[in-house]
């Protein structure tokens, strides 16, 4: 496959050398002369210097004949323009762009682009994981569906304990999938299944949904 | 009318004072507040700090109601994004940007984009003046 990277920084560099190694053929797109230097010694002529929101740099970079195209500079509007560029001028199959604002997400897919990867989402989801008492954990979204899986632990003091999954009254669109009980197999909770303290509950929802599905489980 | 322009350098200035003049309403943004010095005196509009391609900035600009939206930053890819945001997010019915990059121009404005590059017609203007 090939694949055109615009943004050298240390995000497009380490990009660049996995998907070397995974045997793609490779271009870098980069502004500053010093860092192509730095990423050309490094990587070999993976690299050229170059605006990668210039027709005629991505013209000289082949962009005609990239099976994907994606930008990763730190810019939210220098990464739209690329792609933007890649798909209309170039008909890049893929065009998947790095955003820094969260909300630029729906923006981009609106304005075409194929996938978004939002850094800030990430390191916030795994920062959500990693702090016990966050009441609500994204675990997945699913993709051009609007539905996401998350996980939900019912906290010792909720006054859902004790109560059946019927007597919940759940939000439209969210369905629980899976409890998972200390000392217990998992399981798959149904209408008749009665809520303990500290069950972890993994379900899936809407963004619309989420707050209404946390407050049901954990009762507040 | 009510203008939003986004970018307050000497172009988009001059701009929000013809129209305020003309009597439209006029909101105007930039991320430094010191570049509202360029602003007339008797300027009559609104002055706000914020970034025009962040959606909470143009929206309390009035974006929603606003009829004409121009993003006149130094970035073409800065202008490229608001210009899109207002014309296919908030449906602002007249929207125009400046694209210095002619290509850059040519492909956005067979996107649906209305953008004037100053660097062509600024080019072809001293060409004229040369050729007399």
């Amino acid at each position: 496959m090939y694949i055109v990277i615009i943004g050298g920084g240390k995000v497009g560099f380490y990009l660049a050398k996995a998907l070397l190694d995974e045997g793609h053929e490779v271009l870098v797109v980069e502004k500053d002369a010093s860092r192509t230097e730095f990423i050309h010694n490094e990587l070999g002529s993976a690299c050229t210097r170059g605006d990668g929101c210039e027709v005629t740099t991505l013209t000289e970079v082949g962009t005609g004949r990239a099976n994907m195209f994606i930008a990763v500079t730190g810019d939210d509007d220098d990464n739209l323009v690329a792609c933007q560029v890649a798909k209309h001028k170039f008909n890049v199959p893929q065009t998947i762009a790095r955003i820094s604002n969260p909300k630029n997400e729906t923006i981009f897919k609106k304005l075409g682009i194929d996938v978004t990867i939002s850094s800030t989402n990430i390191i916030l989801e795994y920062i959500e994981q990693e702090v016990p008492t966050h009441p609500l954990t994204h675990l997945l979204n699913i993709r051009d569906k609007g539905l996401e899986i998350v996980e939900v632990k019912v906290p010792p003091d909720s006054p859902t304990i004790g109560k059946m999954v019927k007597e919940l009254s759940l939000p439209v669109g969210s369905v629980l999938l899976l409890l998972i009980r200390r000392q217990e197999k998992p399981q798959v909770p149904t209408a008749e299944t009665i809520l303990q303290a500290e069950d972890q509950i993994i379900a899936v929802t809407t963004p619309e949904a989420e707050e209404a599905l946390r407050t049901t489980l954990r009762g507040f | 009318m009510k203008v939003v322009i986004m970018g307050c350098g000497r172009v988009g200035a001059r701009l929000a004072g013809l129209l305020d003049i003309e009597g439209h309403s006029v909101t105007i943004l930039d991320i430094d507040a010191y570049s509202f010095r360029r602003l007339p005196p008797d300027f009559s509009g609104t002055a706000l700090v914020g970034d025009g391609t962040d959606e909470e900035a143009l929206k309390k600009a009035g974006i929603e109601e606003a009829d004409a939206f121009a993003a006149l930053t130094q970035g073409d890819n800065r202008n490229i994004m608001a210009a899109q945001i207002a014309k296919h997010i908030f449906n602002v019915p007249k929207v125009v940007c400046r694209i210095y990059d002619p290509l850059r121009r040519e492909l956005f404005n067979s996107l649906g984009i209305e953008a004037l590059s100053p660097t062509t017609t600024f080019a072809q203007m001293l060409k004229d003046r040369i050729e007399g």
